[in-house]
């Protein structure tokens, strides 16, 4: 389908929402762009929010994805500070948060995620923070400094890159993890360990095992963590980060076929053709892995991006990726390729104690994902391999004195 | 601040004035230039922002770091004046560079 000159809504100004309008644009549309987000900011990335924006090494100006005269230089109808409430497929047309209705020929939803809330006592006592936006941001940035106690709730890789930063901004951190490994959801043992070892030799305090009961408080302002084996853990503010949910009531009240997230196809399009869905809001194919999954990342809503823009401008659709993404904790550059699914073998190249090392999951002898620690050859080719399905030699890949280009050659 | 040119692979030219401090990378993506992705925003992670610099740039835009490089290594068309145009940072000194984009970021 092109659509040259057609309206096009967007709801949801994140990174992928931004991203589409800015491609859309690029891409030739001639037609209407209307952005919809509910912060009072234009579109900005959130990745530095817990790494170097944190620890203020960077500033709002360079988190914008574009300046906010672009938007209006670009004829992008930017409207911050409004939510989308309903869709009426029928008349294509959005109800906004303010009243206002918007007429749509193309509708994409990039309504994101949002944190998951404990639903335990004392979880609405001040002091207790998320970290998604930038506002949430500002809050825990305001909260921590020197001898300042950080909780942190959920032992995932945003309360370990704040714990990184609150460690560089010489507060103390202590991370509860209820499971027996931190990052046991995302990664397997050996890199769980390595970035604990990490961590605690940058003086972070663990507790796995933890299962959270609920907060105390003293006038109205948190100041310990409650554990289910009794305990109290001290703290002056506590970061809970135990996942996100997709915000897809809009597309399920509207009747768009919902399952963990707006179902979409290889297009980013819906079970409705005149509504497209990105980000971490849709649940879509991944071919490599013949299986439909949700994924929380930049680059996953780069693509998605990606993918509308070509649909809609009537260009032909970009490669099949392979999907990756990274963390920055000190020193340590995490790059990941691939997710961990089916794999019946996981191999360590390197020696973690060097603080350069890389860990392939592997399905008999092709590569399903790696991790790679200050590694970026591994973590390059690593990247091609899962693309290509190409076999390895294990003993090979395993070998560090055989090159990553002579692995892939072999 | 620095003027900067960004050559696209089909010869079209981008002309930005760039603030000291930002990246070649950011001005460009700021100012929705085709052809650099960066897709991690500048955190040297994913080699989308290959860029060829100018000869007679090249001197002034420093070295490459160990991890570019590293990264640089695995890149498509990689040249002696291959950047990523994340790590080279704007300077008075930069004012006139040209940059040109390869055809495209893998």
């Amino acid at each position: 389908m092109t659509s040259a000159d057609a309206h096009v809504v967007i709801v949801g100004a994140g990174h992928a929402g931004g991203t589409l309008a800015a491609l859309l644009r690029q891409y030739g549309l001639a037609g209407e762009i209307t952005l919809v987000g509910e912060e009072s900011i234009p579109p900005y990335q959130r990745p530095p929010l817990s790494k170097a924006w944190l620890k203020g090494e960077a500033d709002a100006e360079s988190l914008a994805l574009k300046p906010l005269e672009f938007y209006a230089g670009n004829r992008i109808d930017f409207r911050p500070s409004v939510r989308g409430v309903s869709i009426d497929r029928a008349r294509k047309v959005l109800a906004l948060s303010d009243g206002s209705e918007l007429a749509y020929d193309i509708l994409v939803l990039a309504t994101g995620a949002r944190p998951i809330r404990l639903p335990i006592p004392g979880a609405d006592l001040g002091g207790i923070l998320e970290l998604r936006t930038a506002a949430d941001a500002e809050a825990l940035k305001a909260a921590l400094g020197p001898g300042r106690t950080m909780a942190v709730v959920g032992g995932g890789y945003i309360g370990l890159e704040a714990a990184a930063s609150a460690r560089a901004l010489g507060a103390d951190a202590v991370v509860l993890e209820r499971e027996p490994r931190i990052l046991a959801r995302v990664a397997g043992e050996v890199l769980s360990n390595f970035f604990r070892q990490v961590h605690e030799g940058h003086g972070v305090r663990f507790l796995t095992g933890a299962s959270v009961t609920g907060f105390r408080g003293e006038g109205g302002k948190v100041t310990g963590v409650e554990l289910a084996d009794g305990r109290v853990i001290d703290c002056d503010l506590a970061l809970v980060g135990v996942g996100a949910v997709p915000n897809q009531e809009l597309a399920q009240e509207a009747g768009l076929a919902v399952n963990r997230g707006v179902v979409v196809d290889l297009e980013a399009r819906t079970s409705d053709p005149a509504i497209f869905a990105i980000g971490d809001v849709t649940l879509r194919p991944m071919p490599i892995y013949g299986r439909d999954f949700r994924m929380e990342s930049v680059p996953n809503a780069l693509e998605q991006a990606k993918q509308v823009a070509c649909a809609i401008t009537g260009r032909p659709a970009p490669a099949g990726e392979t999907p990756w993404q990274w963390s920055d904790q000190y020193d340590i550059k995490l790059q990941i390729a691939g997710y961990n699914f089916d794999s019946d073998q996981s191999l360590v190249r390197g020696d973690p104690a060097s603080g350069h090392f890389a860990i392939f999951h592997l399905k008999g002898d092709q590569v399903q994902a790696v991790e790679a620690i200050n590694s970026p050859p591994e973590f390059m080719m690593g990247r091609q391999l899962i693309g290509s399905r190409r076999p390895v030699d294990k003993q090979r890949l395993a070998d560090t004195s055989v090159s990553m280009k002579e692995v892939a050659a072999a | 601040m620095a003027k900067i040119t960004y050559i696209e692979h089909d010869g079209t030219e981008h002309v930005h004035d760039g603030k000291t401090g930002l990246s070649v990378m950011e001005v460009a993506v700021k100012n929705n230039v085709p052809g650099i992705d960066a897709d991690c925003g500048g955190a040297c992670a994913c080699a989308t922002c290959h860029v060829y610099v100018d000869a007679a740039w090249l001197d002034k835009t420093g070295d490459r770091s160990a991890m570019e490089e590293s990264m640089l290594d695995f890149a498509e068309g990689v040249e002696p004046n291959s950047r990523l145009a994340c790590q080279i940072k704007i300077t008075d000194g930069l004012d006139g560079i040209v940059v040109r984009l390869p055809e495209s970021q893998h």
